[in-house]
C-alpha cells in the first residue's frame, strides 16, 4: 500500500479514484492491459476515423471469436507445420551461425573472406528473400525453412563473433591459460568458448524470436497449413479478425520459445545463475 | 622439473629457479613514430629460492619487467634466462599471479586450480589428491565447488596463488597480487604467502608499490625508478624469518623502511610530474 492511500484524494468515499493508486504492482499491470483492450474495443465500436482508420480493424471481441473458431477446427495441423518449419530453420541457423561465428571471430583470414558477403546479405529483410526462395529451392517447404533460417542465422552469427572476439581480447584470461601451460587448443576450449557463451546465448534467444518473426513472411509461400499461412490467407481474403489472431499467436509462440531457449542456455552457464554469498 | 610435495620442508637450497635479466630494454613506437623507452637496460639476477620484490611508483615499468620474464611481452633488446634457458614465450615453468579478475569465471575453485594439471595430462585421481592438499593448505577446500563470483577478494587470490603453485613452477611471478584487497585481508594474505613460501621455497619475483609489503616479504628489494624504467637500488633485507605482521612495527623494520622510502620518494615525485 502506498502512502497515497492516505492522501486527500481518498477522503470522500471508499470507491473514489484514489483507489487506483492503492493497487499493487500486479494490479496496475493488469489494469493497464484492461485499459489497452478497452480503448481498442471502444475505438472499433465507435468506428473511429481521424487520420487513422479503425473501421476495418477487428475489435478484441472479434479476435477472440476468431480464435475460438480457429481452435475448434483442427488448429494443430497448423501449429505443427509452423513449429516444424521454425524448428528446422532455426536449428540449422544456430549450428551454422555458431560454427561460422567461431571461425570468423578467431581467425582474421576467415573474417576477411567471409565477412564482406555476409555483411551484404545481412540487412536484406525476410520479404525480399521470397523471390529467391522460390527460384532456388526445389519445394515451397524448403523455401519456407530457408526464410526462417535467414531470420535465425544472423543474430546467432553476429553475437558469436562478438563473444569470441571479446574473450580473445581479454588479455588477463588468455595469459592465465598461457602461464598454466595451455596450448592453443586448451585456450580455445577452456577460455575462449566459455567466455563467448553468454554472448552466444543471447544471440540464440534473439535468433529464435526473429525466426518466428520471419514465419509469416515464409508462409506466404505455404500451400495449405501454418499459422503464418492462416494470417496471410485471411488478409488476402479480407477476413480480418484471424489476421490479428495469427499475429498474436505467432508472437506468443515466439515469446514462449525464446523463453525456453533462454532457460536452456542458462543451464549451460551455471556460473551465472547462482546468488552471491558472503565469504 | 621435479614436483614439490606440499609437506616438504626444503631447508636445502633449491638448484633451479635462477632468473637472469640481461640488458633488458623495451621501447615502444607509437603511431606518430615517436619512440618511448619504457625500460632501459635492466640487469639483475635472482638466486634460486629467493624472494625478490620489485618496488617502484606507478608507471615505472615494474609490471612490464614481470611480463617480460613471464614471456607475455618480448624485449626490444636484451634477454631473460630462466635456468639458463632463454625466455621466448609463456610457460608453466613461470607461474603468474595477477592482481585481480584472473580466475576463470566458468570454472569452480576446484576446476580452476586443477586446470594446469589437467593440461599436463595428470591422471584424475592424482589431480584430485593434489588439489585437495593445496586447497586445504589455504583453507579453501570447503569452497571447492564455488564459482569465483561467490568468493571474496582474499579467497580469489588464495585460489590464484595455489593455482599457480600446484604446477610446481621454477619461478612464481606475482603482479601486485594484494593491491586490490582491503588492508586487513592484505595483511592476512601476506602472512599466508610467507607461510606457504616457507614450504615451497620457490623463487618469487613480487611486484608492489607498497614499501611495507616489500620490506616484509622480500629477501631483497629492487627499487625501480621512472623515465625510463631502471633499477635504482638493490637493497638486501636482513630481517629474520619467519616474519609476521607485528614485525612491521619493530625499530629495525622501520629503519629499513625509512631507507627504502628515501630512495623511492624522489622517483615517486618524478613519476607524478609526467
Amino acid at each position: 500500500m502506498t502512502s497515497l492511500s492516505k492522501s486527500s484524494l481518498d477522503t470522500d468515499s471508499r470507491f473514489s479514484i484514489g483507489k487506483i493508486f492503492r493497487l499493487n504492482k500486479l494490479g496496475r499491470r493488469i489494469l493497464s492491459l484492461v485499459i489497452f483492450f478497452g480503448v481498442w474495443q471502444f475505438l472499433c465500436a465507435i468506428k473511429f476515423h481521424f487520420f487513422i482508420n479503425f473501421n476495418f480493424l477487428p475489435s478484441p471481441i472479434e479476435v477472440v471469436e476468431a480464435t475460438w473458431e480457429f481452435f475448434h477446427d483442427d488448429p494443430w495441423v497448423h501449429f505443427r507445420s509452423s513449429i516444424l518449419r521454425v524448428l528446422l530453420g532455426y536449428t540449422i541457423a544456430s549450428i551454422l551461425g555458431i560454427i561460422l561465428g567461431i571461425f570468423i571471430g578467431a581467425w582474421q583470414k576467415v573474417d576477411d573472406f567471409l565477412s564482406p558477403p555476409l555483411e551484404l546479405l545481412r540487412p536484406i529483410p525476410a520479404v525480399a528473400w521470397i523471390p529467391l526462395a522460390i527460384l532456388m529451392f526445389p519445394t515451397a517447404e524448403a523455401g519456407m525453412i530457408f526464410i526462417t533460417f535467414v531470420g535465425g542465422f544472423f543474430p546467432v552469427l553476429i553475437s558469436t563473433v562478438k563473444g569470441v572476439e571479446s574473450t580473445i581480447n581479454d588479455t588477463v584470461l588468455i595469459r592465465v591459460g598461457q602461464c598454466l601451460g595451455a596450448k592453443s587448443w586448451h585456450i580455445f576450449k577452456d577460455i575462449v568458448i566459455p567466455g563467448a557463451l553468454p554472448s552466444i546465448a543471447s544471440g540464440l534467444v534473439i535468433g529464435m524470436g526473429n525466426a518466428w518473426f520471419c514465419l509469416v513472411t515464409a508462409e506466404i509461400l505455404a500451400g495449405r497449413y501454418g499459422v503464418g499461412y492462416i494470417t496471410w490467407e485471411s488478409y488476402v481474403t479480407s477476413n480480418y479478425p484471424p489476421i490479428v489472431m495469427g499475429m498474436l499467436l505467432i508472437g506468443l509462440m515466439g515469446a514462449i520459445s525464446s523463453w525456453a531457449i533462454s532457460h536452456l542456455t542458462s543451464a549451460l552457464m551455471p556460473w551465472r545463475s547462482i546468488e552471491k554469498q558472503d565469504a | 622439473m621435479p614436483e614439490i610435495a606440499v609437506q616438504s620442508q626444503s631447508s636445502a637450497q633449491l638448484t633451479y629457479g635462477l632468473v637472469e635479466v640481461q640488458d633488458l630494454s623495451i621501447c615502444f613506437e607509437d603511431k606518430r613514430q615517436t619512440t618511448t623507452t619504457i625500460l632501459d637496460k635492466i640487469n639483475f639476477t635472482v638466486e634460486p629460492g629467493s624472494f625478490v620484490c620489485l618496488l617502484g611508483p606507478s608507471g615505472c615499468g615494474k609490471s612490464t619487467v614481470l611480463n617480460t620474464v613471464a614471456g607475455f611481452i618480448n624485449p626490444t633488446e636484451g634477454k631473460i634466462l630462466v635456468d639458463n634457458q632463454p625466455v621466448t614465450k609463456p610457460g608453466a615453468d613461470r607461474g603468474f599471479v595477477f592482481q585481480q579478475y584472473s580466475l576463470l569465471p566458468w570454472k569452480t575453485v576446484f576446476q580452476n586450480v586443477e586446470f594446469g594439471l589437467k593440461i599436463k595430462g595428470i591422471a584424475k585421481t592424482k589431480r584430485r589428491e593434489l588439489v585437495k592438499e593445496y586447497l586445504n593448505r589455504v583453507g579453501l577446500y570447503k569452497h571447492r565447488d564455488s564459482f569465483p563470483h561467490q568468493l571474496s577478494g582474499g579467497m580469489k587470490q588464495r585460489a590464484s596463488i595455489v593455482r599457480a603453485l600446484i604446477n610446481s613452477p621454477s619461478v612464481l611471478l606475482m603482479d601486485e597480487p594484494f593491491s586490490a584487497l582491503d588492508a586487513q585481508t592484505r595483511h592476512m594474505m601476506q602472512e599466508l604467502l610467507m607461510e606457504i613460501w616457507q614450504d615451497f621455497k620457490t623463487t618469487v619475483i613480487f611486484v608492489t608499490h607498497d614499501i611495507e609489503e616489500a620490506v616484509l616479504l622480500g629477501d631483497r628489494i629492487l627499487v625501480m625508478g621512472v623515465n625510463p624504467g631502471h633499477i635504482k637500488e638493490d637493497i638486501a633485507i636482513d630481517l629474520k624469518r619467519p616474519r609476521h605482521i607485528d614485525d612491521t612495527l619493530t625499530p629495525e623494520f622501520i629503519q629499513i623502511s625509512r631507507q627504502v622510502l628515501a630512495t623511492i620518494r624522489e622517483e615517486t615525485l618524478k613519476s607524478m610530474e609526467c
